[in-house]
């Protein structure tokens, strides 16, 4: 195994377009290094990009909007004195992945790159409109985040290519986000099914909505569908049943160990609305 | 035995000093089976079958034998040489079957082949480089399917005589019980009820995986470090399966990372000992955590038929009860004993019981606190609850009034001596618990629990300093705390403070042969043992005593530690403490030491009773315990703090086995969830805190009273959960685990 720690992203983009066999970044490698001690994946090419200058930070640009470097950990996120004011969805869904010492290493960029469709922050991160770039030999691209996975394990990433930054959205006024996960426990468990609501409202009545769900099919789902049922509405109850239903209507799910196709099915449509009231809540002030 | 030395008035026992182990386990100087190294230390690694059931037609081992860093190949070959004890059989063959497949493998993860190399990874290289032929065999892992006539067999021969005829092979043992005639029983019932219940395996669970180190020599001497429950086993075990002589087989345990009955028989050991024979060096094995799922032995899976008839006053007038255990690919699924545990805390006229042991393709099943009590009990009292219910009868009560105590016949069939199931419910009753408000959407539920308890083989040995100090030699590995009951005890009789008692766990060549912790016998066996070696040396120093006053022995006793005239008439001398004798012991006979060696009977029945509220949501399906309490008879508390750890930890682990945790199979017969993500235990935040009441019915069998407790307490867990998840949802459940999933579904399913 072929161990990189290269001091650019062209220079990482280059070490990946010229290795061969398995390749992986190692950003918090709490998903790489895992994989590697139960010999699910033993990557030939391992490049290590924590030290690549500035991927540690977390800013706030002028317009609002926010550039998360690539190795910021969920734990920086939590600690960052105004991100999570702004996007508390996007940091409670990043905090709900493991213990406090896996929060120590893991970052966004992982979760996405890692592609399991059970991964917490990306259905937050789709739903909140966050794009990333995305370094290559070719250059460099934007591209929304629920491009990136394709399949369990699988991304739209050509070989050589890698993620150098990710942009959260201006809050602006009047908007929430919320994220709610089900776990059999209460943590240290892996979702089952997750949704991620962001919406902006005109006084009561929602003007622009973004709903997204995870685990319940092969990638991230951003359902347009759920959007509509409450876009124009006060999110009463006719508006979160719209709604629940539109999720569950959206739901390609699987039968396995984790849940079942009814099961998930069903509580997506629950978690649609209960992460819809907290999403309201926050965008009209409340705490929530 | 005579229990002349019987006490009710305790200095030491009782209170709650720190265990001698605390301090070690907190800074990390404890040693567990994965701290010990040797020089020229090879590493092992075993290679398991990918398959539920297959034919080994040839293993090829040679490219393995080849690779450099490569020291040593077993296989079943290297077990099957041996001119010692030619032809094992029965418990150690199938022991034998289970560390090493022969023509067959008959589980996901059955070993089948193992390398010893210079290190961990080159170690786990060469497993690749093994190359096994497998003919794949349709295989069943279900206990209903595999007594089906259908099902595929999975050893021909394997039933023992008690099986009746006409049974599927996979049926290997059959135990029926009871008295009276349950069919005039439900004939004088005002209500029968009818139901059907099952539970998946689920894992012990401990922290530490199977780790240990053996060397062992062509001479056919060998020494074994290792976490165990229990280190003569191993050695006698190891021994046999090697072919050596026991005595040459030194065994030492190591700290135990938790063993809950898991660790009570051997998988690694005579691996490492076999590879380290061939390579003529010391060779470490580590079972990672997904071996310690697919290749060491979880409970039973359980499917059982219940009929209990009740009169509308609330007395049980017959009780029936059918359970099937799966124990995995060999016979010793604990039917038997979840046959006679399910009604024996009731006082019956009519009851049958009826237990069998079936084999399908999964790990052999090993112990797991009251080893096939827990099911049973979650059948029983989801009827008795059932009925309650529909005859509008307070649970306690009618409990209560069905109750065994002093002199009842229980259900398997001896009379009771002294217990303390009454005491147990009334302490419940009485409890603030069981008469608090719920809240809408929670529900309440109790169960009552038994489990046997055991005595067992047990040596003990105690020695003097000549500073006054005392070392106690124990043969049980400390599962739960026991070091320091010992040294209450020892402190008790000696009348010394328990800091100056050092309580060491012996290696099995230096103390007597004692069975394996297990049976929740420790605190009961081990401590009546040193209580006895206690009372030897007492009797030692009152000699000495007695001679260096110039009167006879028995015109002496012990006092607080120390010797003292017996009377007024014996003389005049001032008294002698312990230390003082001691001090003079090389000039005046000696050392002083007191022994004991026996298989202590009286263990003496355990009975508890928990009272559990469960919330449910509706839209979920997800269940909160939301408050927990544990009444259990521990007959004398030699250490509270660890009898309320050992009532706590039943009822997390009970929490864990009704609602999340179990063995998941594909299609393909192959565990799906051998992590710990996936086999969902409880985390810390999934629980409430547990209170606990300790009742005190002294045990007739103990010279202070003790009873174990260690199993008694994952008795009513699974039952009193599932009572108050299935008033909490409004629907009966009767599967195990009552994950979100399936109670979501029977919401749906109810309306
Ligand atoms: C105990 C434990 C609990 C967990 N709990 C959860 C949970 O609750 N929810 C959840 O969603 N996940 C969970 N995870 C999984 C994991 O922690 C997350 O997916 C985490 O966000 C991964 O981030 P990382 O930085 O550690 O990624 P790494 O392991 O470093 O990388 C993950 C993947 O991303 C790729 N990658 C990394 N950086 C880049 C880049 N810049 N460009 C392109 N590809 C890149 C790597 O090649 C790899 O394939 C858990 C893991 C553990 C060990």
């Amino acid at each position: 195994m072929d161990y990189h720690s290269p001091a650019s992203f062209a220079e990482a983009s280059a070490l990946a377009a010229n290795a061969t066999g398995i390749t992986r970044f190692l950003a918090g490698g709490t998903d790489v290094l895992v994989q590697l001690r139960s010999e699910l994946v033993t990557p030939d090419t391992l490049i290590d990009i924590k030290k690549i200058e500035g991927v540690s930070d977390i800013t706030k640009n002028a317009d609002g909007s926010w550039t998360i470097g690539v190795a910021a950990t969920g734990a920086e996120m939590s600690e960052h004195p105004e991100l999570g004011g702004d996007w508390p969805g996007v940091v409670e869904a990043m905090d709900l992945i493991g213990s406090t010492q896996v929060q120590g290493r893991a970052t966004l960029t992982g979760n996405l790159c890692n592609g399991s469709p059970a991964a917490d922050s990306v259905p937050a991160m789709a739903a909140a409109g966050v794009t990333v770039t995305v370094t290559g030999p070719e250059g460099t691209r934007e591209v929304a985040v629920e491009e990136i996975p394709t399949g369990p394990g699988k991304t739209s990433l050509s070989k050589g290519e890698l993620v150098s930054a990710v942009h959260i959205p201006a809050r602006g006024e009047d908007g929430g986000d919320a994220y709610l996960r089900f776990i059999p426990r209460t943590e240290m468990d892996i979702a089952v099914v997750g949704v991620g609501v962001n919406l902006r409202l005109d006084g009561d009545t929602v003007t622009e909505a973004r709903v997204s769900l995870g685990a319940v099919a092969p990638t991230v789902l951003l359902v347009e569908d759920c959007a509509k049922a409450i876009i124009g509405s006060t999110l009463d109850d006719a508006a979160l049943d719209a709604l629940a239903a539109a999720a569950s209507a959206a739901c390609n799910p699987i039968d396995d160990k984790r849940g079942t196709i009814a099961f998930r099915t069903e509580v997506a449509g629950v978690l649609a609305k209960r992460a819809a009231k907290i999403a309201y809540a926050r965008a009209k002030g409340e705490q929530a | 035995m005579a229990l002349d030395d019987r006490k009710s008035e305790f200095t030491f026992v009782g209170t709650r000093p720190n265990r001698p182990d605390g301090l070690d386990k907190v800074t990390g100087r404890a040693k567990f089976g994965a701290d010990m190294s040797a020089p020229g230390m090879l590493h092992g690694a075993i290679l398991r079958s990918p398959h539920a059931h297959a034919r080994i037609v040839k293993i090829d081992t040679s490219k393995a034998e080849a690779h450099k860093d490569v020291k040593a190949v077993v296989t079943r070959a290297d077990f099957a040489d041996v001119p010692f004890k030619p032809g094992l059989e029965g418990e150690f063959w199938n022991v034998l079957e289970n560390v090493m497949a022969g023509e067959k493998a008959l589980y996901d993860g059955h070993a089948v082949a193992a390398v010893a190399a210079t290190s961990a990874l080159a170690a786990r290289d060469a497993l690749k480089l093994i190359e096994v032929e497998y003919e794949v065999l349709p295989h069943v892992t279900d206990v209903d399917k595999a007594m089906a006539s259908d099902a595929p067999v999975i050893r021909e021969g394997a039933a023992d005589y008690s099986v009746p005829e006409g049974m599927h092979p996979n049926v290997v043992r059959y135990h029926e019980s009871g008295h009276g005639d349950v069919e005039a029983g439900f004939a004088e019932a005002d209500l029968v009820i009818e139901d059907s219940f099952v539970t998946e395996a689920t894992h012990q669970g401990y922290i530490e995986p199977h780790a240990c180190l053996g060397m062992l020599g062509n001479d056919g001497k060998g020494e074994l470090w290792c976490t165990t429950q229990g280190h003569w086993i191993a050695q006698k075990t190891c021994a046999a399966l090697l072919g050596i002589e026991t005595s040459q087989l030194r065994v030492t345990a190591s700290e135990i990372g938790g063993g809950f009955g898991g660790k009570t028989t051997v998988f690694i050991e005579p691996v490492a000992l076999a590879l380290s024979r061939k390579a003529n060096r010391p060779v470490k094995l580590v079972m990672t955590r997904s071996e310690v799922f697919r290749a060491t032995g979880p409970t039973s899976s359980a499917s059982m038929d219940i009929k209990i008839g009740m009169k509308k006053d609330g007395t049980i007038s017959a009780a029936q009860g059918v359970f099937r255990l799966q124990g995995g690919a060999f016979p010793g699924a604990p039917g038997d004993m979840t046959a006679m545990c399910a009604f024996a805390p009731y006082n019956l006229t009519n009851v049958k019981q009826v237990g069998y042991d079936v084999m399908a393709n999964r790990p052999k099943q090993a112990a797991y606190r009251a080893p096939g009590a827990p099911m049973g009990a979650f059948a029983v009292e989801s009827v008795i609850d059932e009925l309650c219910k529909k005859l509008d009868l307070d649970p306690v009560d009618v409990r209560l009034k069905n109750a065994a105590y002093e002199g009842t016949k229980a259900s398997y069939g001896p009379r009771y001596e002294r217990i303390g199931l009454v005491e147990t419910l009334e302490a419940a009753k009485a409890h603030p618990h069981y008469s608090a408000p719920l809240k809408p959407g929670q529900g309440r539920g109790i169960s009552c629990g038994f489990w046997f308890n055991h005595g067992g083989e047990t040596s003990v040995s105690l020695s003097l300093s000549e500073d006054g100090s005392a070392q106690l030699m124990v043969g049980t590995p400390d599962i739960g705390g026991s070091r320091a009951s010992m040294a209450l005890m020892a402190a008790e009789v000696l009348g010394i403070p328990y800091e100056n008692i050092r309580v060491t766990i012996a290696d099995t060549a230096t103390l007597g042969y004692n069975d394996v912790s297990h049976g929740s016998r420790v605190t009961y066996a081990s401590g009546l043992a040193t209580i006895k070696a206690a009372n030897h040396a007492v009797e030692k120093l009152c000699e000495r005593a007695a001679a260096s006053w110039g009167i006879p022995t028995d015109a002496v006793k012990w006092e607080n530690g120390c010797a003292v005239p017996s009377g007024p008439n014996a003389g005049d001398f001032d008294p002698r403490p312990l230390a003082d004798i001691t001090a003079h012991m090389g000039s005046t006979g000696g050392p002083i030491s007191g022994h004991f060696e026996a298989t202590p009977e009286g263990a003496g029945v355990s009975f508890g009773t928990h009272i559990v509220d469960a919330e449910v949501d509706p839209e979920t399906g997800k269940t909160a315990i939301t408050r927990y309490t544990v009444v259990q008879d521990a007959g004398k508390a030699i250490h509270p703090t660890y009898v309320e750890g050992q009532y706590q930890g039943g009822a997390a682990q009970g929490i864990g086995w009704a609602l999340n945790e179990e063995y998941i199979y594909g299609e393909d017969g192959r565990l799906q969830n051998s992590i710990f993500l996936d086999y969902r235990i409880p985390v810390a935040s999934d629980l409430p805190m547990i209170d606990t009441v300790i009742v005190e019915v002294p045990n007739p069998g103990h010279p202070f009273g003790v009873r174990g407790v260690g199993e008694t307490g994952i008795v009513p867990p699974l039952a009193a959960i599932a009572n108050a998840v299935s008033h909490a949802a409004g629907v009966r459940m009767r599967q195990l685990p009552m994950s979100p999933p399936r109670i979501l579904a029977a919401l749906k399913d109810n309306g």
